[in-house]
């Protein structure tokens, strides 16, 4: 190490400020950026699964409806047999 | 090499590429940037002239050189998307191009840092630091220019149309130093001739360069791998990946 002792590494031969200050923005940066990726990840992929939860429903909705209507239709037919004198 | 390259425009072998190839450049990125900053700070000598406030060096000159890297790489994209029409390149496009401005505001701001102690100013409005300041520019039109656009084919072929032309000031940022009179001093690697810095400076350099450039590299196939899901949200490959994920 080029320095005598951790104080005299921190002090920076007098430029700590602009130093610290420089490394310290720099490497911020670059993590706000890595944890901005990361957020995302999680955000699509909560998305993804908020997309395939509405498409089941959507598949039930449907499968639903058909079946109110084959009800109805059996139904009139069963209606139409007992109206028969 | 074609027949090689070809099958990852498709989104999902991308995808899967980027996946498998995530974990090394994180462990590599992290590695070489923590070698590289250490021994610049701690053990490298100190400059007779500058003292230790040299030592920026080993975040400035990094940041400053991948600055106009990432700018080749995302015009480099642009160009394959709008000549070979691949969806995919305009989307590596737009992931390097948040990392491009950071790393530039890094540059900017670093070597203000740097110019208060050794030039007595902030900031002086002479060639290097005004190109580099336009480049920023640069990389924040190519952002908000994709970013208005509803329909993101439309948005790929506008931003990518910026970001080709934005490359003529490249070479502007690496000659000002020569074509201006300027505080900005020459350039000392990126020359021709043998680096003019003594090899215990320049060996933490190096490594320094190499170290922010696999960190960029690591957030970028985050951030591809992102940007595919985003268009790719309805796909079915998507929905079996992210539910193969949340089962493990």
């Amino acid at each position: 190490m080029q320095f005598d002792n951790l104080t005299a590494f921190f002090h920076m031969g007098g430029y700590a400020f602009y130093v610290w200050l420089s490394f310290g923005v720099s490497v911020l940066a670059l993590v706000l950026l890595a944890v901005d990726a990361m957020r995302q990840q999680k955000v699509l992929f909560n998305a993804v699964e908020k997309e395939q939860a509405r498409k089941v429903r959507i598949k039930a909705a449907q499968t639903e409806t058909k079946q109110n209507r084959l009800d109805k239709q059996n139904m009139s037919q069963n209606e139409e047999v007992t109206h028969e004198p | 090499m074609w027949k090689w390259l070809h099958p990852y425009a498709k989104t999902q072998n991308a995808y899967e590429l980027c996946r498998r190839l995530q974990p090394w450049f994180v462990i590599t990125a992290l590695i070489t940037f923590v070698v590289g900053m250490v021994w610049g700070l701690a053990f490298a000598p100190a400059d007779y002239q500058q003292g230790d406030s040299f030592r920026i060096i080993y975040i400035h000159v990094p940041s400053a050189i991948l600055s106009m890297g990432a700018y080749s790489a995302m015009a480099i994209a642009a160009f394959i998307g709008l000549v070979w029409q691949v969806r995919t390149a305009f989307m590596a496009m737009i992931a390097l191009a948040p990392i491009g401005a950071v790393v530039t505001f890094i540059a900017l701001f670093t070597g203000a840092a740097w110019g208060k102690p050794m030039w007595g100013t902030w900031w002086v409005w002479d060639a290097r630091l005004t190109s580099e300041l336009i480049l920023l520019f640069l990389y924040l039109g190519v952002i908000s220019l994709y970013a208005s656009f509803e329909d993101k084919h439309q948005a790929g072929k506008a931003a990518g149309v910026m970001a080709i032309v934005g490359v003529v000031n490249l070479p502007i940022i690496h000659f000002s130093v020569e074509w201006w009179n300027t505080l900005h001093q020459g350039a000392s690697i990126t020359k021709f001739d043998k680096p003019s810095v003594a090899p215990e400076m320049l060996w933490p350099l190096l490594i320094s360069i190499l170290g922010l450039a696999l960190v960029m590299a690591a957030i970028f196939i985050r951030r591809l791998q992102n940007e595919i899901l985003r268009r790719e949200l309805n796909r079915p490959w998507v929905q079996t990946l992210v539910s193969t994920a949340r089962e493990k």
